[in-house]
């Protein structure tokens, strides 16, 4: 079983290359991404696929209940974002209100994060992460729900690429145990790598 | 006839812009794993392979960004930018 630190380092990479395809469809306009068949499908089956690899995590690592239904939950409404964008770039589905499933499945994995994390902000890095993370997905969902009022505008388009790369750069800086502005809760234990700056 | 000539340069200044934008992605995102690991040299844990496990190993940071830049690169940069320049 992989350290908690890895699978969060994993989930960002789905997020990074999930982050960069949306600004480089926002840079180059959706009519030119759309044109070839498989760019179509990219960026739903990710999403699809970040829904479906939450999968693992709800059963391998079951922590406590409210660990185990926030990823249930959550692995549910992304692949149901993910299945929605399939079906509007395939054509089956036609009704541009499928696209709210994104700004819910944002505002839900926010909620998520935070939710699940039963330490005050400053308890460990990883708390403080996954607070920070919550909240600026919540907040950040706003950016999704604007676009589906709003489609064509890039810099919306930009907005939400930039969401999920700095969602992204947060994951990366998660570490199991580490210290967060230089506190360590001495209830979390030692660090695991260890920094000059702990001040328990 | 001058209008059209200006729409056609403008329109190929900002494809011109647009391709330059989105080949700089891969490089900077590599550069920026790069960085990383230049800074933290200690999460490259291929260089002290004994004293960690696969994981350490193969799921760290600055490798997975460089990958994932180089990855953005080849399999979606490349043919964007060909369409781009094709439509253009």
């Amino acid at each position: 079983m992989p350290p908690a630190e890895n699978v969060h380092w994993l989930f960002a990479t789905g997020l990074l290359g999930f982050g960069l395809c949306l600004l480089a469809r926002a840079l180059v306009g959706e009519e030119l991404w759309n044109r070839s068949t498989w760019r179509r499908y990219l960026l739903p089956a990710v999403l699809f696929c970040i829904g479906a690899a939450m999968w693992p995590v709800t059963v391998f690592f079951v922590v406590s209940p409210i660990h185990t239904l926030a990823h249930t939950t959550w692995a549910q409404l992304t692949m149901l974002a993910g299945i929605a964008q399939l079906g509007l770039s395939a054509g089956r589905l036609t009704s541009r209100w499928w696209n709210l499933l994104v700004p819910v499945a944002v505002a839900a994995s926010g909620a998520m994060f935070v939710v699940h994390e039963s330490n005050p902000w400053f308890f460990m890095r990883s708390s403080f992460l996954h607070h920070l993370i919550g909240w600026t997905l919540v907040v950040g969902s706003l950016i999704p729900l604007v676009l589906v009022f709003r489609p064509r505008s890039t810099a919306l388009s930009a907005g939400l690429a930039a969401l999920a790369i700095a969602v992204a750069v947060m994951l990366y800086a998660d570490r199991d145990r580490a210290p967060i502005f230089g506190r360590l809760s001495p209830l979390a234990g030692t660090a695991r790598e260890p920094a000059p700056e702990v001040r328990p | 006839m001058e209008s059209e000539l200006t729409a056609t340069l403008e329109r190929a200044a900002h494809s011109t812009w647009r391709a330059l934008a989105l080949t700089a992605i891969g490089p900077l995102t590599v550069l920026a794993g790069v960085a990383w690991a230049l800074v933290q040299p200690y999460r490259v844990t291929l260089l002290d392979p004994r004293a960690h496990g696969v994981w350490d190993h193969v799921v760290q940071p600055p490798l997975l960004v460089v990958t994932v830049g180089v990855l953005f690169h080849v399999v979606v940069v490349r043919p964007l930018v060909r369409a781009l320049e094709g439509g253009s």
